[in-house]
């Protein structure tokens, strides 16, 4: 068995490191298009990762939304645009102090909360069934659950009026 | 008979365990069912092609290829040396590194999903607690490698089938997510495999609202792999060959693989949500796996040899304003028959659903000029 545990490390330093450069090349490919495939990358990798820590039903959903549903619609508004006509912009001092704070904040951030989180596994059994999920959207996180679901139905409402054509 | 192929794993699985050590042997379990599914899958595709033409030809007064072998049975051998020794071209403005990608990442989801389909008893490659969630995540990034392979080529037929593509199958992906969702209701589980064996008694096909998220299902399934009727990303007489029309040789074979192989797997969603999965009297499992979901495919092929291509307005017209409403209330229609349960639950089940289709059906319906009489002069 150690030899397989081995084998199985090994693939989840490579897919850390996989979803690494991909992020890398999201930031820095000059081709937006690239850069969207390597976003698509990045995605697919965290879901690689939630399915090794056990999380099917995470890493499921994360690859619905986000590179079925939400990576598509990236690409599809990058597809109407015109890539050779976008120049890519020199950015002024100002906007690269701006950004520098703006990322040292966000990332003292989640270094703070990164360490604050205690890193030990879960004693007993901790992988999450489904319908687990279900009854405690369905009681404990009602009030959320609702929330939200108000907020999308004004988003759809919100879409069908600004895709509605005017009456003439 | 009936766990024949599982006792042939074992049976290997123990020649290895003679003289390897104990992770050899688990590596080797896993190889095992990957290999296979593998193999399947190229297999599956190959022959579907032949079958494919075959049944067209009938339908169409021809008999199909019959000089390979016997039957035409070696034609997909022969086709498979011709489209591999064929030239690959790519175009001179291509993108060169999406023509490439293309058509390599479209095979994988493919075969990935292969891996949750029960093929018989103790049959299923990987069952997963979220099996079915992993079969929609997993068919869900094909629109995205569609798109690559439209936007590589730098060709404006090429475009425009991609995007026809994505803006099919995010329609069709919505009813027919919701159209499972009654299953999950009376099964309470995601699993595939827990799935066929809550269908023991009773095939879901055979209440009410199985029957309508069967047809909403397979509509649907049909087409997200863009098959005919709904085959408007590749029309012919419309954008030459849609987002393929750039590649060539094997690479215009691995989409052609990737479409059979996501029909298969269609069909076999189909049979293992409503129609019992590998659950029957006296054949083995695999083998009423096998025939159902072939059946399924002969009515695919069934529906291209007979039904003309849908128009874009149509197309998109059934998804949004027919197939999501009844969806939406055939979910309402399960949860009261599975609520009241017994004959009153199966009548208003039945009751709501027959209303609703009749009232969305009238509704739907589209405009007819009256028909004008001509007075002619004498």
């Amino acid at each position: 068995m150690e030899s397989l545990q081995v084998l199985v490390k090994a693939g989840i330093y490579i897919l850390m490191a996989a979803g690494s450069l991909a992020a890398i090349g999201a930031v820095f490919f000059p081709n937006l298009f690239y850069a969207g495939l390597s976003l698509a990358g990045v995605l697919i990798c965290v879901a690689g990762i939630y399915l090794s820590a056990g999380a099917d039903f995470l890493a499921m959903v994360q690859i619905l939304i986000y590179v079925g549903a939400v990576m598509t619609l990236i690409i599809y508004a990058i597809m109407l645009t015109n890539i050779e006509e976008i120049k890519v912009s020199h950015l002024g001092i100002k906007q690269i102090l701006l950004s520098i704070l703006a990322v040292s904040g966000f990332a003292v951030l989640t270094a703070s909360a990164i360490l604050s989180i205690d890193w030990r596994p879960l004693s007993g059994q901790n992988r999450l069934e489904v319908h687990e999920l279900g009854a405690a959207l369905m009681s404990r996180y009602i009030f959320p659950f609702e929330v939200l679901g108000i907020l999308l139905f004004a988003v759809l409402i919100g879409a069908i009026v600004i895709a509605r054509k005017d009456k003439v | 008979m009936d766990q024949l192929f599982v006792n042939l794993k074992n049976m290997a699985l123990h020649l290895i365990g003679v003289f390897a050590p104990d992770w050899l042997v688990s590596l080797s379990s896993i190889l095992i069912s990957v290999g296979a599914m593998t193999f399947l899958g190229i297999f599956i595709m190959m022959y579907l092609t032949l079958m494919e033409r075959k049944v067209i030809g009938r339908m169409q007064n021809r008999i199909g290829p019959n000089r390979v072998g016997k039957w035409g049975l070696l034609q997909p051998v022969a086709d498979a040396i011709k489209m591999l020794t064929k030239e690959d071209i790519v175009p001179e403005p291509a993108d060169r590194l999406l023509h490439f990608l293309a058509p390599v990442m479209i095979v994988i989801p493919a075969l990935l999903i292969f891996a949750v389909i029960p093929f018989g008893r103790n049959m299923t490659a990987l069952d997963l607690n979220v099996g079915l969630l992993y079969f929609f995540a997993m068919s869900s990034t094909t629109t995205m490698v569609i798109f690559m392979a439209g936007w590589g080529s730098r060709n404006k037929y090429a475009s425009l089938g991609g995007m026809r593509s994505v803006a099919q199958m995010i329609s069709y992906e919505v009813p027919m997510v919701l159209s499972v969702v009654p299953v999950l209701l009376s099964v309470g589980s995601l699993s595939t495999g827990k799935i066929v064996e809550a269908q023991a008694d009773l095939w879901f096909v055979l209440t009410p609202w199985g029957f309508f998220a069967c047809v909403i299902f397979f509509l649907c399934g049909v087409a997200e792999c863009n098959r005919s009727p709904f085959d408007l990303p590749e029309a012919e007489s419309e954008i030459v060959a849609g987002f393929h029309t750039e590649f060539s040789g094997m690479k215009f074979a691995l989409f052609y693989m990737a479409e059979f192989m996501n029909a298969f797997s269609i069909a076999a969603l189909t049979a293992t949500l409503f129609l019992g999965g590998w659950q029957g009297p006296l054949l083995p499992s695999w083998l009423w796996f096998i025939l159902k979901t072939y059946s399924l495919l002969f009515v695919m092929m069934w529906f291209r040899g007979t039904l003309p291509r849908l128009r874009a307005d149509q197309m998109m017209g059934l998804a949004w304003k027919f197939l999501l409403p009844l969806a939406l209330v055939n979910i309402l229609a399960a949860g009261l028959h599975l609520y009241l349960g017994g004959p009153a639950g199966f009548a208003s089940a039945l009751i709501i659903l027959l209303g609703s289709f009749m009232g969305l059906s009238k509704v739907n319906r589209s405009y007819v000029p009256e028909k004008r009489e001509y007075v002619l002069a004498d």
